[in-house]
């Protein structure tokens, strides 16, 4: 057994020695394993992000409620007998003022992108300041609070960064109505950064809202709770509404990129079938330049195992080089980096991308797959030739 | 002819390398065939609009609802020649995760400001005479197996039936094709009439307006006589062109497009790059053979010839591989997506753009060894093996 091991360190070295000899061919495939492991966590990198910015907007001990089939904060209504009524519902915390309720409206405005200097969607969010409470981690990076009443709102970081024009004490027209921006707030980098806070009174208003709103969030003790509250939604026929925990709402949302995931595992692994063809290629190559030295060292009582093993390392390496190469690139194009996209509520989404040390695993186990397939069969033949062809087909 | 068999012997001498080779380019122009198209279909609403088409929308956004007594003001404005309005549904079909795009429009002036739109005229009269039927696009039709004659129920994400529930049933009386294959046809159209009557909120609103002027010259005019003539009240409108309005639509999905296809388009010449360097060193490792041919007498030139048709040869052989394998990609897919992307179709630009891919390749792996092999001085060339 030590006989093999020595055997094959030796080999090892040697094989890894000669490879400044084909250099090209070694750098192709380093090159080419990068290059995938690299798209792959891109892609991956993408879904992350936007699913992460998602799912931290949602807590545990908030129920949300939407009206049954609306799929998106955008698409639902509830008018103010119907807010009242959910007020009333079993499970829901009260403090001194009463029920801890937050009825929210959500209409859509449109904002100046940076990057393409054209309209796009962005969500203006009607609520009080209880509303303002229900949110983890809601804080006033700059300037204050909206005044209940006036035409006031404060911006989220993210509209902030991806959007012109919402500067700290700017005035911002929405088609015939003019809003003063009085603050700048952050809530951890999740999904309400991407959105504008008014109050609800003055939207209902401006906007023909009458007094009616679109969805309704609570304060509960815990998600057991819901079972309560459906139950009493489902007595009462005058709702048409159905609940559960915001975290499973955002989490829902955030599983709309995930085809992103899937698109960047199919084109990867079908890079990573070009890229075996350019590999087993290169490891061909490297096993026809070494005939000569195969055959020598079989011929003075090197094992097949030792060529065996030699060949499979040298294209392991190769592979592994490659992928280390593609994460540190991917890590420093991707990672962090700012986009947005249209979310579930038809509103842009802003979110960075994210690049977790389970992608790199993910992105690092595709490349060994590259390099065992594109070393085994080529080891196969450097272990199986017998001496003497080898001899004959270095000359 | 015979420099030809010799290019062959050349090709094959090595089937496993002949095999990889191709195989990596074949993948090559499988994800760039399948690419460009699913980049066309995105595009496809930008280079399918008509010149003379505007759209009317809400200025503070366009899903915000326009009155009804636009329709009317509009079509007085001196240039417009026919209006219009939809209403976004928000219709899925049995799930909620189905969804159908699906408009409520005033059937008559509807197909008319479409011409692109075609139907058998029984079943254009068909739809014209029943309220409650529906007319549905050829892709979306066949991506849920639906005929003429089917009843079918269809929900709205947005909208109550005054029935009660959230689903509407239909009849299909028609199903529209488009005159070209890049036609969008994957929607639904409804009487507008019959979704006002059948929606328990009421209301006179619609979603917006699209209207064709005169000619496509008075477009900026009309745009402005239009917006101009709704500032100050309580609707105001923002006009543009039909190709303007879906360019600013496409560019909602964002940056995200955009760094999609520049990642693939890298992983397309990553891997011309990486076929390329071993179609090189292929040729490379015959200096030897190229020694003896001149030697034999074979002018330089004819050589060259030799290296270059070869390497083109290896560089369409895959080349086309790919992009016919493509070609079957999209057709298989485009009736499993035509809910999402509609427009999936392998045009003659692309084509071009791929042949021009592929000689580029086996223009840039042959030239380096072809030229070395023009140079190549005989004597130097025995010494050096």
């Amino acid at each position: 057994m030590s006989n093999i091991m020595s055997q094959s360190i030796a080999v090892i070295v040697m094989n890894i020695r000669s490879l400044p000899r084909r250099l090209w061919m070694s750098l192709a495939m380093v090159f080419a394993s990068a290059v995938v492991v690299a798209i792959l966590l891109a892609f991956l990198a993408m879904a992350k992000g936007f699913e992460a910015t998602m799912q931290s907007a949602g807590s545990d001990d908030i129920a949300f409620f939407m009206r049954t089939g609306s799929a998106a904060e955008l698409n639902s209504s509830a008018s103010r007998d119907q807010v009242s009524l959910i007020e009333n519902s079993p499970g829901i915390l009260k403090d001194a003022q009463g029920p801890l309720v937050s009825p929210e409206l959500y209409v859509i405005v449109d904002g100046l992108k940076k990057s393409t200097q054209q309209e796009a969607n962005i969500p203006l969010r009607g609520l009080n300041q209880r509303g303002v409470d229900m949110r983890k981690g809601f804080t006033l990076t700059a300037g204050r609070m909206f005044t209940p009443g006036t035409d006031e709102l404060i911006v989220g970081a993210g509209i902030l960064r991806e959007f012109d024009g919402f500067d700290l004490g700017q005035e911002i027209r929405f088609g015939k109505y003019t809003w003063k921006v009085v603050g700048v707030f952050s809530t951890g980098g999740n999904v309400f950064e991407s959105e504008l806070w008014a109050d609800a009174k003055v939207i209902q208003n401006l906007y023909n809202r009458g007094s009616s709103y679109q969805t309704v969030r609570a304060r509960i003790g815990s998600p057991d709770d819901l079972t309560a509250i459906s139950e009493y939604l489902k007595s009462e026929p005058r709702l048409t509404h159905e609940v559960q925990t915001e975290s499973a709402y955002f989490a829902t949302q955030g599983k709309s990129l995930e085809y992103m995931a899937i698109f960047g595992w199919v084109i990867s692994s079908i890079m990573a079938l070009g890229a075996l063809a350019g590999a087993l290629n290169t490891m061909y190559t490297s096993v026809s330049d070494r005939a000569m030295e195969i055959a020598t060292l079989r011929a003075i009582g090197f094992s097949s195992m030792s060529a065996f093993i030699g060949t499979m390392v040298e294209a392991m390496t190769l592979a592994v080089i490659g992928s280390l190469v593609g994460a540190l690139a991917a890590f420093i194009f991707f990672d962090g980096m700012n986009a947005s996209t249209l979310g579930g509520s038809f509103t842009q989404v802003v979110f960075s991308f994210q690049l977790t040390s389970d992608l790199f695993r993910q992105g690092i186990t595709l490349a060994l797959i590259i390099g065992f397939i594109s070393g085994v069969f080529p080891a196969w033949r450097a272990a199986r030739v017998p001496v003497i062809v080898a001899f004959q087909s270095a000359r | 002819m015979k420099d030809l068999y010799l290019v062959y012997k050349n090709l094959t001498r090595k089937k496993m390398r002949l095999f990889l080779t191709t195989f990596a380019i074949f993948i090559a122009f499988l994800i760039f065939g399948a690419i460009m198209t699913l980049r066309g279909a995105l595009n496809s609403g930008v280079e399918m609009s008509a010149d003379n088409r505007l759209v009317v929308v809400h200025k503070t956004n366009f899903t915000n609802p326009l009155p009804y007594s636009y329709v009317n003001k509009t079509q007085t404005i001196e240039g417009v020649k026919q209006v219009t309005h939809a209403n976004w549904f928000g219709g899925y079909y049995q799930q909620p995760a189905n969804q159908v795009v699906t408009f409520a429009v005033e059937p008559e002036s509807y197909l008319a400001v479409y011409p692109e739109l075609v139907i058998d005229p029984d079943q254009r009269q068909a739809w014209l005479n029943n309220q409650a039927s529906i007319l549905v696009g050829e892709r979306i039709a066949l991506a849920n197996g639906w005929k003429v004659g089917d009843r079918i129920p269809l929900s709205s994400n947005i909208f109550s039936h005054k029935d009660g529930g959230q689903t509407w049933e239909f009849v299909i009386e028609g199903i529209f094709r488009g005159t070209e294959e890049k036609t969008d046809t994957s929607y639904l159209l409804f009487h507008y009439k019959y979704f006002k009557e059948t929606q328990s909120w009421g209301g006179d609103s619609i979603g917006w307006l699209i209207l064709t002027t005169v000619d496509a010259s008075m477009n900026e005019s009309v745009a402005k006589a239009i917006d101009s003539n709704f500032a100050n009240s309580n609707a105001e409108t923002d006009t543009s062109t039909e190709q303007a309005f879906n360019k600013a639509f496409i560019e909602q999905i964002g940056n995200i497009g955009l760094i999609i296809f520049g990642v693939v388009f890298m992983a397309f010449f990553t891997i011309l790059i990486v076929v390329g360097n071993t179609m090189v060193l292929a040729i490379r490792e015959r200096t030897g053979e190229i020694a003896v041919l001149k030697t034999l007498g074979f002018a330089s030139i004819r050589i060259f010839k030799m290296v270059i048709i070869e390497s083109c040869l290896l560089a369409f052989l895959g080349g086309l591989l790919g992009l016919g394998a493509a070609y079957l990609l999209i057709q298989g897919a485009s009736e499993h997506l035509a809910r999402f992307l509609p427009n999936l179709v392998l045009d003659q630009n692309i084509i071009m753009q791929a042949l021009g891919y592929m000689l580029l390749l086996g223009l840039i792996t042959g030239i380096a060894p072809a030229i070395s092999a023009l140079r190549l001085n005989i004597i130097t060339a025995f010494s050096r093996d």
